[in-house]
């Protein structure tokens, strides 16, 4: 028998993720070719792997450093746009012509890392001024950053605003580039769930080392923490850069999924799903300093943009009610507003959920309640 | 006194003006190996301000902080760190989300070899140095009976833990001089006890030199080998503890004249 707590956990959670693997294999095999899989269940998975990334590397730097930036989708865009242009090179330059076999893999893996990698480099180069300032004005300054990027997209001769879909010279990125069809997106549905998993999991190991403990150090008392020998500008350009290398993976897996790329998605004023305030919610709402939160968040927002969108059951409510569905901004409006009233710290507050400690931490939560209750009536029977 | 002896600290006419305000000038200290010296002074002397251009907060405008007979001007607060000098703050300030033994681990990063791609890869390396790191975290926390403690979150501490909590964090930047910012502020007279038997039992373990910020003159009377008096930023007593006290120019700051 294993003693060791930490391994324990490792042994659990792969076993369950494997186990998991192996049932949605099945079920892909049985289903995979339905029509509701491939258009709908496969192309949500894809938004949500590429929205967990997101909004757990943003809780790295708002949650765990405790810095509020808004430009996380700039650092977005910069991957999905470095991924799909160095595809689109690719072809031209002959390396794969199908979208299969080994060249079109490494293709696609040195497309994802390098968008990581070309994010991390911005994301230092922002961070390091950036990092000097605190609060509102950084804010400011990110929120500044991420507008400029859409801007200077827009206004490459090799992008530009149209996206990589216009005309028969810029090709679009289902044709000649990494951008999955709908049945490729089954086929390579691996590819989002593995980079999903290796994400996720570098980013736990990163918070859980003496990087996150400096980190968090930083966000609970900044002077203590460069009193305690912890260089502070070392470490927030580092978080910094480490969450925008995830960013750009996260945008990396945004243009496999789409045929085409447009800067209006990754803009500010966009009302969809990516939108830098957008993740900033997803965050607070699955709780800031907790991963598993923003994983939760992640596939919660999903489902409320989906089913507002798309449910069946919209067509059953007043007219009024669904005006208001035609703004989605107004529903997470409201959604953020419940959620700071009820439980202000986001639902799973710091607390990271784990397998290996899922019962004990419930028995833990149940006493304590329990207690709560009990000294609640004592001080009821005194008075 | 002899002064043979290399200071661990001196301090070199230190000086700092805000603007037109000369907060403190001319300051000299000395501190060797193993003492206790206290700096005291009435409330706006510019004690703090000394403690802050010590710790690289602030910059001093003129005159120079040695430590081991290296000059520290102009370097950064976690390079004084590295250097050898920890702090605690007047107004406690801990990691307060963090647990206890997280706290005390906190300050052990600058002395951590493993890298980012030992942390990815959790290597032999990355385990052997935690689980060292864990032994000797618990090892400061026992000092000051805190061991038990060590899953608490930090800000549900009783406030005279959260002092020791502080003053074990510092220990663990492994430093030469310690500087205590008012540590019995706010303090009974039992905590306070307790926390100079912790006082003197780290004198007895680590020998490091430490610098003592407090208001309570009985308790400095006690404890100080050395107490140097300050007001209005400029030195105006220094010696023994039964000369300060019966210092005339000492009773006149602290009565007015």
């Amino acid at each position: 028998m294993i003693k060791n707590k930490t391994t324990q956990g490792y042994i659990l959670n792969t076993l369950v993720i494997a186990l998991l693997l192996i049932g949605f294999s099945f079920i892909k095999e049985a289903y995979g070719k339905a029509g509701d899989f491939k258009l709908i269940i496969a192309p949500s998975i894809w938004q949500c792997c590429y929205l967990i990334i997101l909004a757990a590397s943003l809780n790295l730097t708002l949650g765990f450093l405790g810095q509020l930036s808004l430009g996380h989708c700039g650092f977005m865009a910069i991957g999905a746009y470095s991924a799909a242009l160095l595809s689109l090179a690719a072809e031209r330059a002959g390396i794969f012509t199908e979208k299969s076999g080994t060249a079109f893999i490494l293709v696609l893996a040195g497309c994802i890392l390098a968008a990581g990698i070309l994010a991390a480099l911005v994301g230092l180069l922002v961070g390091i001024p950036a990092l000097r300032l605190k609060g509102d004005y950084l804010a400011i300054i990110t929120l500044g950053f991420g507008m400029i990027i859409v801007n200077i997209i827009n206004n490459l001769p090799f992008a530009g605003q149209e996206g990589l879909a216009i005309g028969s010279a810029s090709p679009s990125l289902y044709k000649n580039g990494l951008g999955f069809g709908t049945a490729l997106k089954v086929t390579y549905i691996w590819v989002a769930i593995v980079v999903t998993l290796v994400c996720v999991a570098m980013m736990f190991m990163f918070v859980r080392s003496k990087y996150g403990r400096a980190i968090r150090a930083i966000r609970d008392d900044e002077i203590a923490a460069s009193a305690s020998g912890i260089n502070t500008s070392f470490y927030k350009g580092l978080t910094f850069a480490y969450s925008a290398f995830f960013a750009g993976v996260a945008g990396a897996l945004y243009a496999c999924s789409n045929a085409t790329l447009s800067t209006a998605s990754f803009a500010f004023s966009n009302g969809g799903i990516l939108n830098s305030t957008f993740v900033v919610v997803m965050v607070v709402l699955g709780g800031m300093g907790s991963l598993t939160g923003s994983i939760a968040a992640a596939v919660v927002m999903f489902l409320v943009n989906y089913q507002i969108k798309n449910g069946m059951w919209v067509k059953l409510l007043p007219m009024w009610l669904q005006n208001i569905f035609a703004f989605p901004m107004l529903v997470y409006a409201v959604i953020l507003v419940i959620v700071i009233m009820f439980r202000p710290k986001g639902i799973f507050g710091t607390y990271e959920l784990s397998l290996r400690n899922f019962v004990s931490d419930m028995k833990k939560q149940r006493q304590s309640r329990l207690l709560q209750k009990q000294n609640n009536k004592e001080a009821m029977s005194h008075e | 006194m002899s002064d043979e002896r290399k200071p661990i600290l001196e301090t070199r006419k230190l000086g700092i003006t805000f603007g037109g305000l000369v907060a403190v000038s001319d300051f000299n200290i000395k501190v060797f190996q193993g003492e206790l010296v206290g700096l005291i002074g009435p409330n706006g002397a510019g004690k703090t301000t000394v403690f802050n251009m010590l710790t690289g907060v602030y910059k001093p405008t003129e005159g120079s902080v040695l430590l081991e007979g290296h000059v520290l001007n102009g370097k950064k607060t976690h390079q004084f760190v590295a250097a050898g000098v920890a702090r605690t703050f007047q107004n406690i300030r801990l990691f307060k989300q963090m647990t206890v033994l997280e706290n005390v681990l906190a300050a052990f990063t600058k002395d951590i070899k493993y890298g980012m791609l030992d942390s990815l890869f959790r290597t032999p390396r990355f385990w052997k140095t935690e689980k060292e790191l864990k032994a000797k975290a618990l090892d400061l926390l026992s000092i000051f009976h805190l061991e038990d403690k060590s899953d608490y979150i930090a800000a549900n501490l009783p406030y005279g833990q959260q002092r020791k909590l502080e003053i074990a964090r510092a220990l663990a930047t492994d430093m030469k001089l310690l500087l205590l910012d008012e540590p019995a502020a706010g303090m009974n007279p039992t905590e306070t006890a307790e926390l100079l038997d912790c006082i003197n039992a780290i004198r007895n373990r680590f020998g490091i030199a430490i610098l003592l910020i407090e208001h309570d003159m009985s308790l400095v009377m006690n404890i100080c080998e050395r107490i140097q008096v300050i007001d209005y930023g400029v030195t105006i007593a220094e010696g023994l503890p039964d000369d300060i006290a019966k210092n005339p120019k000492v009773i006149a700051a602290y009565l007015g004249q």
